[in-house]
């Protein structure tokens, strides 16, 4: 297993956000999760990432204990996470926001990580964007940017926060065929989204969350059609 | 008429000196947001130590300042690392308590071992040579040196900053020090480097406020407060402005003596006032800082 989560606790205050959990993901996966807001799964992602501490349970990655290890060191062994609302370095070009990741998280030289860097933005249709400050992009090329730049820390493991919100049809259509190909060159996948059909269209299996626990987990059309998955979800789209 | 043009032009060589005293604030509080109350101090405390090692070793001052530079750099990383990471977070109060503290424990630290005696840096005819220009002006050799160090000083910063991939990393810590962990920086190490950095400036600003005047352990807030007003000045953020901050603090000074040689400190502090009455955000503020 690339990430193996057990056992994980975490509350702020008197509210539950994640309550023994756990969850696996084998390298090259793709898994999505679903849930009502407020059921803890942006809470897993920055507990995954490291950007908050859990006070039970662990997180193993590619064979290592992950407790204690600070967020950078967890994107260097491999985990990248984007943000629901994209959050490039506005004063930065867009290359260069890349070449952070591909620097720092990724471990490149600098000539090494302009190459890769120059290959993801063309990949992700940003290139002729290169030199454009980050904070004036629109959303979608926001969102571009936010997997771009992870993908240069060249992760095993991608964490996908509601990247599909907020986007046309269109656009959406584009975003699910570059993260199939993403998936396709063999990076495991964990990806948060209330889009369902964009999901649908990428994941090999589905886990439902709701008050930070898991209330089902399966194959993405048997989860669907289970009653109370249902009922959770008929309560979001309302 | 020429005690006005040498006003001026004394008054913009001055303000390359307190440039270099800006300099470094402003690199730090460019990439950690840390206000240092301590910075008049270390400036002076590296006067001191530029005068220690320049006297034991029988070295020229200039000499002594490129063979102090690289341990300065460890001293800065070391008290960013072990001393001033503790205190940055959310809340302002920790880093500005610790800063004035530091402060007040180097200037007794100071005239506990070199007293209250003023002292100066001394490296021979360079001290009082000048060029003249024609028309009864002539220029310190000394004040020229500053200003050509302060823009020398400008420059590489700006090249570290926009050209290199650790000036990249302070530019992504600087705006958003969250994401910039979760892209693989160690924003400790960060800091830290850029904390070296500044005390290399440092020692840079405290070779030519030795060389130019006397010093001793008790002006260090009045530079921090010079520091302060030409990062102000200058707009935040923008390491030209903070040179442009200098120069206006500088001029202000002289031409405020020019009228009265009471007048100039008032007059510095004046500038500083119209300045953040007019343009509050400085003259050249960075967009969206």
């Amino acid at each position: 297993m690339l990430l193996e989560v057990a056992g994980l606790k975490k509350s702020f205050g008197s509210i539950i956000v994640a309550d023994d959990l756990g969850l696996a993901i084998a390298p090259g996966e793709a898994v999505g999760i679903i849930g009502p807001n407020g059921a803890g799964k942006t809470t897993l992602f920055n507990l995954i990432a490291g950007s908050i501490s859990a006070s039970a349970g662990s997180i193993r990655f590619d064979g290592r204990d992950l407790s204690g290890v600070p967020p950078q060191g967890r994107c260097r062994a491999g985990i990248g996470r984007t943000h629901q609302i994209p959050q490039p370095f506005e004063k930065l070009t867009v290359f260069e926001n890349l070449l952070v990741g591909a620097v720092y998280g990724g471990r490149k030289a600098e000539h090494e990580a302009t190459q890769s860097c120059g290959e993801i933005l063309e990949r992700l249709g940003l290139l002729k964007r290169a030199n454009t400050l980050a904070g004036s992009l629109t959303l979608l090329e926001r969102k571009r940017l936010e997997m771009a730049r992870v993908l240069a820390t060249e992760p095993k493991l991608l964490l996908l926060d509601e990247i599909a919100g907020g986007l046309t049809e269109g656009e959406c259509a584009e975003l699910v065929a570059t993260i199939r190909d993403i998936r396709e060159s063999g990076v495991a996948i964990l990806w948060i989204e209330h889009v369902v059909h964009a999901l649908l269209a990428v994941i090999d299996r589905l886990i439902v969350l709701n008050f930070g626990r898991k209330i089902a987990e399966g194959s993405p059309k048997e989860v669907m059609q289970r009653p109370d998955v249902h009922q959770i979800y008929i309560g979001i789209e309302a | 008429m020429t005690g006005w043009l040498d006003a001026l032009i004394q008054g913009v060589l001055l303000g390359g000196l307190y440039a270099l005293f800006a300099a470094g604030l402003s690199l730090m509080f460019g990439v950690m947001r840390l206000v240092n109350l301590a910075h008049g101090d270390i400036i002076v405390l590296a006067a001191f130590a530029i005068l220690v090692v320049a006297g034991k070793l029988g070295l020229d001052p200039f000499v002594a300042v490129a063979l102090a530079a690289p341990i300065l750099f460890v001293i800065g990383f070391a008290l960013q690392h072990v001393l001033l990471n503790r205190t940055l977070g959310r809340d302002l109060l920790p880093p500005l308590l610790v800063t004035f503290g530091l402060s007040i424990i180097i200037q007794n630290g100071l005239l506990q071992i070199f007293s209250a005696d003023s002292q100066r840096l001394r490296s021979g005819a360079i001290e009082t040579a000048s060029i003249p220009l024609g028309g009864g002006i002539a220029i310190g050799v000394v004040p020229l040196l500053t200003l050509l160090s302060a823009i020398a000083v400008i420059v590489v910063l700006n090249m570290i900053f926009y050209r290199t991939p650790i000036g990249r990393a302070f530019r992504a810590t600087s705006d958003d020090l969250e994401v910039a962990e979760l892209m693989g920086i160690d924003i400790s190490r960060i800091f830290a480097t850029a904390m070296g950095l500044a005390f290399v400036v440092i020692a840079i600003a405290a070779l030519y406020l030795g060389l130019r005047a006397n010093f001793d352990p008790t002006i260090g807030p009045a530079r921090l407060l010079y520091a302060f007003e030409a990062v102000i000045i200058g707009g935040l953020g923008s390491f030209w402005g903070t040179l442009a901050g200098g120069v206006v603090l500088g001029l202000a000074q002289t031409i405020g003596a020019r009228i009265d040689p009471e007048w100039q400190i008032l007059a510095g502090h004046l500038a500083f006032l119209v300045v953040l009455a007019l343009r509050p955000r400085g003259l050249f503020p960075r967009a969206q800082d």
